[in-house]
């Protein structure tokens, strides 16, 4: 199995979750394995730019996020519905993504042949 | 068909890491091979040999422990995931100079590369207690 999909539901912040889907992604990049990410649910806040979680103690995951094109991690593919349920826009996320319908949500699930729910 | 499995939860958070117990215990009674265990996020927790249990409840790092041994089963702990969590043997005790170890004695741990290199050579990779 050599193609991932990383799949996130979580929040930026309030669990470890976000830091350690990204920490996935990038060990499967780094690895020369393809991988794609995909961002549901309140995952998609992880996106938005100029957080500032100093102020809970939380180190800022941008930097994680910023270093994924740079290891090939170019597929973050987001949950269009999700998005919309929260008022975001995809051009106001700090990287560019492409958003999917339930439709594409289902070819991504069957295109990839290790699907990891972080 | 060789299967990877990758625990995410807590034994005491989540039913999940039992699941997973019991999940590969089918498989190697059905003739499949365990390529690896890997323990992730929480799931790290399953490896802490010093979590005890009442003697009349399941003990789950016992039963791994139990497991990983009986077939002899390569198991591998997300080393990140575990220090941050203080699942620790005695390098990395020794590493930041801190007192008392408690990885299970038949795990390893080990970095996520580990993960991707186990699900490249698996034919299925099961998930347990993920997306929360």
């Amino acid at each position: 199995m050599n193609s991932f999909l990383i799949i996130s539901r979580a929040a930026p912040y309030g669990s470890a979750a976000a830091r350690e889907a990204l920490e996935l992604a990038l060990a499967c990049a780094l690895f020369d394995r393809e991988v794609a990410l995909l961002l549901l649910d309140d995952a998609v806040y992880q996106l938005l730019p100029e957080h500032s979680p100093a102020g809970i103690g939380q180190k800022n995951l941008a930097a994680m996020q910023q270093s994924l094109p740079l290891y090939d991690v170019e597929k973050i593919y987001v949950c269009q519905s999700s998005l919309e349920a929260r008022g975001l826009r995809p051009e106001a996320l700090a990287l560019p993504v492409t958003p999917v319908d339930p439709q594409s949500l289902k070819a991504l699930l069957r295109e990839h042949e290790a699907i990891i729910n972080v | 068909m060789k299967f990877t499995l990758l625990i995410q939860s807590a034994p005491i958070d989540s039913q999940s890491s039992a699941t997973a117990l019991r999940f590969a215990r089918a498989l190697l009674s059905k003739g499949h091979e365990i390529e690896r265990l890997f323990f992730y996020r929480s799931g790290v927790q399953s490896a802490n040999r010093l979590a005890l249990a009442p003697q009349d409840e399941t003990n789950l790092p016992a039963d791994w422990q139990q497991l990983i041994s009986e077939f002899e089963l390569d198991a591998v702990v997300c080393i990140a995931a575990a220090i941050r969590r203080g699942v620790v043997n005695a390098t990395e005790t020794a590493r930041y100079g801190v007192e008392g170890d408690n990885l299970l004695e038949n795990a390893e741990l080990s970095g996520l590369g580990q993960l991707v290199a186990a699900c490249a050579a698996s034919d299925r990779v099961v998930t347990f207690g993920g997306g929360a």
